[in-house]
């Protein structure tokens, strides 16, 4: 069932789940981690709404493609998007940080919903991806691993010896992306760690890097599309917007995790609908 | 593979770690899925043959413990058994948040080495030393923890490990010539404590090579004094053995050896047991290292200054049986 690229469905689902993002972090009350949720939905949304060769009826096929979600607290960017496309039912959807739900605040791994591992802490999940990515291969299969990081998880050392591993170990099925928001928890990402050039620091690195506006679809269609040297594994810098789609959570850290009251959740919906008037 | 007393002979000469590598060398002939990781210790994990046999079923990963963790979990969820190794204080504490996340908390089918752990690595020191490790695993929900008190109780626990799903933990203590506990086949169960000697008077809980010490000083006091020791090998300490609980129920007098921190290891065990069961009336001897960094020396100079040589083990039994009129 391959899909067509149609960059403005794509658009329009990417400020639908964006309208999703909003009610379920309204609904669910407290604070939310709002803006690295935004930041990554038009990679997400391609990703899922396109690129990913999964069968939403049979989530455990082992030649399924995999995404990990290795910035974990970015659930926000991940549960309503595999709600959009069916892998997480309404009613599930709904218990999002209810008592007891299996959908909190970081991904619990649950092959039922496609959420292929367990994540919260930074810097686990380029080395999960790598050995997927690895055993894959091991076992001709030809799917693709996807995994999704942060700039500030960059910060973790983990990530640099995932990165050393997956260039000497020649991974080429797997592409990793870096959510390029440059924002951390406390601040720009610039003034906390230096990570000037950090294309250039992942390319010496053994890296192929591409560099993208990540809320551009053509442009992330081409990144996604092109074709790898052999051998080499690849790298989408996807330079992003922390709170993107709602102007006043753009580039404002007070949203990497903050809360909806009612006044702020009008105001958001309100945002988000003046800048789609076109849906 | 049959096990022979002569065989036995041959590999307490090669000690453990060697052992290590040449039974998941012979494990994996028949285990198709078994996948072996090392974080440049596989030579020092005795894999050098292992990695010979089954280039396409080895990695060296380079010196990157959290990695090391992360990529064979991941590797793990193709269908492959994955054995890491290195040792004992790298593979627990510079990596321990991987193991937690990974191997307890997602459940991955990963078996950790911990190889020279103790007092083995003699002159290496402290941060070779792995006084910790038991202590740090039992404190993650779901990552059993075996402990061989020999080379052929290695070679068993790797055989049951790569049938079992799963995560689990394979500590290997001492150093060449190990004592020889087994000298021919036998059955072994994780989970399921071996009773190596009947006995009524004295309980004595073991686990590693040491015990092979307090063997020794058992046999060597049963043959002066009239006195009778049950000793119980605790291969498994995570989860423990209702046996070991019905045991220590049974006995006014229980010894605890370990080549261990006296925090968190067997000793540690023994006292929730003992506490959880309301037992009043018994006395509990721990007999493990001290919780502080350690000196160096030889192996054998360690056993003997942490009074973990079977002299010295024979001596604190004696001090015992004394003060309790034996």
């Amino acid at each position: 069932m391959k899909k067509c690229f149609n960059k403005k469905n794509l658009e329009k689902e990417c400020f639908l789940i964006r309208k999703k993002i909003l009610e379920i972090a309204y609904i669910s009350g407290g604070g939310q981690h709002l803006g690295g949720g935004l930041s990554m939905i038009e990679i997400m949304a391609y990703l899922y709404g396109y690129k990913l060769n999964i069968d939403i009826n049979n989530l455990t096929s082992i030649t399924r493609d995999r995404f990990i979600l290795s910035k974990g607290h970015g659930v926000l960017g991940f549960y309503p998007v595999l709600n959009y496309y069916g892998l997480i039912p309404d009613e599930i959807f709904k218990t999002y940080k209810t008592q007891y739900s299996e959908l909190i605040s970081h991904p619990i791994k649950n092959y039922n919903f496609g959420i292929e591992s367990s994540n919260g802490s930074l810097g686990h999940g380029l080395s999960y991806g790598l050995g997927i990515a690895h055993g894959l291969k091991l076992k001709n299969i030809s799917s693709h691993v996807y995994v999704l990081i942060g700039d500030g998880e960059c910060n973790e050392g983990s990530i640099w010896e995932a990165a050393m591993s997956g260039s000497s170990l020649e991974i080429d099925n797997i592409t990793l992306i870096i959510d390029y928001n440059k924002f951390q928890s406390d601040g720009a990402t610039s003034e906390i760690i230096n990570q000037r050039d950090l294309s250039k620091r992942w390319s010496s690195f053994g890296w192929n890097v591409i560099e993208i506006d990540g809320h551009n679809l053509d442009d992330i269609n081409q990144a996604f599309n092109q074709i790898s040297a052999k051998k080499i594994p690849k790298l989408i810098l996807a330079n992003t917007i922390k709170g993107k789609g709602i102007k006043f959570m753009e580039n404002n850290n007070q949203w990497h995790h903050g809360r909806l009251t009612e006044n702020i959740f009008h105001q958001a919906m309100e945002a988000l609908d003046n800048d789609n008037v076109a849906y | 593979m049959l096990l022979t007393k002569n065989l036995s002979r041959q590999w307490c000469r090669i000690g453990p770690r060697g052992i290590y590598g040449q039974s998941l060398l012979e494990v994996a002939k028949g285990e198709k899925d078994i996948f072996a990781i090392s974080a440049d210790l596989g030579n020092s994990s005795g894999l050098d043959r292992y990695k010979h046999t089954f280039p396409e079923r080895f990695l060296n990963i380079g010196i990157a413990e959290q990695n090391l963790v992360g990529f064979a979990s991941g590797l793990s969820t193709l269908g492959f058994n994955v054995f890491i190794s290195s040792f004992a204080p790298f593979i627990t504490m510079r990596a321990c948040e991987q193991v937690r996340l990974n191997l307890g908390y997602m459940k991955s089918n990963v078996k950790i080495v911990a190889i020279g752990s103790g007092l083995s690595m003699g002159f290496l020191g402290n941060s070779h030393f792995g006084l910790e490790d038991i202590s740090i695993i039992r404190s993650i929900p779901n990552i059993p923890i075996i402990c061989p008190c020999d080379c052929f109780e290695v070679y068993k626990a790797v055989e049951a490990l790569s049938k079992y799903q799963g995560p689990a933990f394979l500590r290997l203590t001492g150093a060449p010539p190990t004592s020889i506990i087994y000298t021919e086949d036998y059955e072994f169960n994780i989970g399921e404590s071996i009773t190596i000697k009947e006995g009524n008077q004295i309980l004595i809980l073991s686990h590693g090579t040491i015990l092979g010490n307090a063997l020794k000083a058992v046999k060597k006091i049963e043959e002066e004094i009239s006195c009778s020791f049950h000793l119980e090998n605790v291969h498994t300490l995570n989860p423990i053995d209702e046996k070991v609980v019905n045991l220590i129920k049974n006995f006014s007098l229980i010894i605890s050896i370990e080549e261990h921190s006296l925090i968190g290891g067997l000793s540690s065990i023994v006292s929730e047991i003992i506490t959880n069961a309301n037992l009043n009336n018994i006395r509990h001897v721990k007999i493990g290292l001290p919780p502080k960094f350690l000196k160096s020396g030889s192996y054998e100079q360690l056993m003997n200054e942490y009074d973990l040589s079977s002299d010295k083990i024979y001596k604190r039994l004696i001090e015992e049986l004394k003060t309790k009129n034996y």
